[in-house]
């Protein structure tokens, strides 16, 4: 006789390798916490990265790229560009896809490229909570 | 697309509350509480620092 399989819900999920989350967490914002069976987080936070992203290239705002220059240059360079990166999917896609946005003036194209990294900012804070879930630190 | 600085302001503050909420409170009554908090907290500053530079300008 055929057993009933038991669908995994919320709190009896098997243990997932919190590496395994933050990668999924970083490529796809709220993918850790999907995982991780926090569905409506997830949401709130896939929502809330894509959103920030997709304004951030409908104002043609830059990407930053890791250049060097002189100190503060090269902070807000190499810093802007690990935020960029960090919106995982969205930029890789973006990039691929061939967006490559100049830096120019213009306080639209400003807003842009400071809402391209508020993204990835964003999505740093929901992988550290993905982090803290997957090892048991908080629910 | 162009948006005037209130109107970016204001889906900045929005967006970050809700990431804010999300991952610091562990109940969801503590996170839409917390979240609510932030966007008040953002647009109190967004007001407050507007007027100000307001008055400073003259």
């Amino acid at each position: 006789m055929a057993e009933a399989t038991v669908q995994p819900v919320a709190g009896n999920l098997p243990s997932r390798s919190p590496l395994l989350i933050l990668g999924l967490s970083w490529l796809v914002p709220g993918g850790g916490h999907f995982l991780l069976g926090k569905r409506g987080r997830g949401a709130l936070i896939f929502g809330s990265v894509a959103l920030s992203f997709v304004l951030g290239l409908l104002m043609r705002g830059a990407m930053f790229l890791p250049k060097s220059g002189d100190i503060l240059t090269t902070l807000i360079q190499y810093g802007g560009f690990v935020a960029d990166l960090s919106s995982g999917l969205f930029y890789l896609v973006s990039i691929w896809l061939g967006y490559a946005q100049e830096d120019m003036a213009g306080h639209s194209h400003d807003y842009g490229a400071k809402f391209l990294v508020a993204a990835g900012l964003l999505n740093i804070l929901a992988m550290v909570d993905a982090w803290d879930i997957a090892t048991g630190k908080k629910d | 697309m162009k948006l005037s600085h209130f109107e970016t302001s204001v889906i900045f503050a929005l967006l970050s509350s809700i990431v804010l909420g999300v991952v610091t409170k562990r109940t969801d009554q503590e996170r839409l509480r917390y979240g609510l908090h932030c966007f008040g907290y953002f647009l109190a500053a967004l007001f407050g620092i507007g007027w100000l530079m307001h008055f400073l300008h003259g």
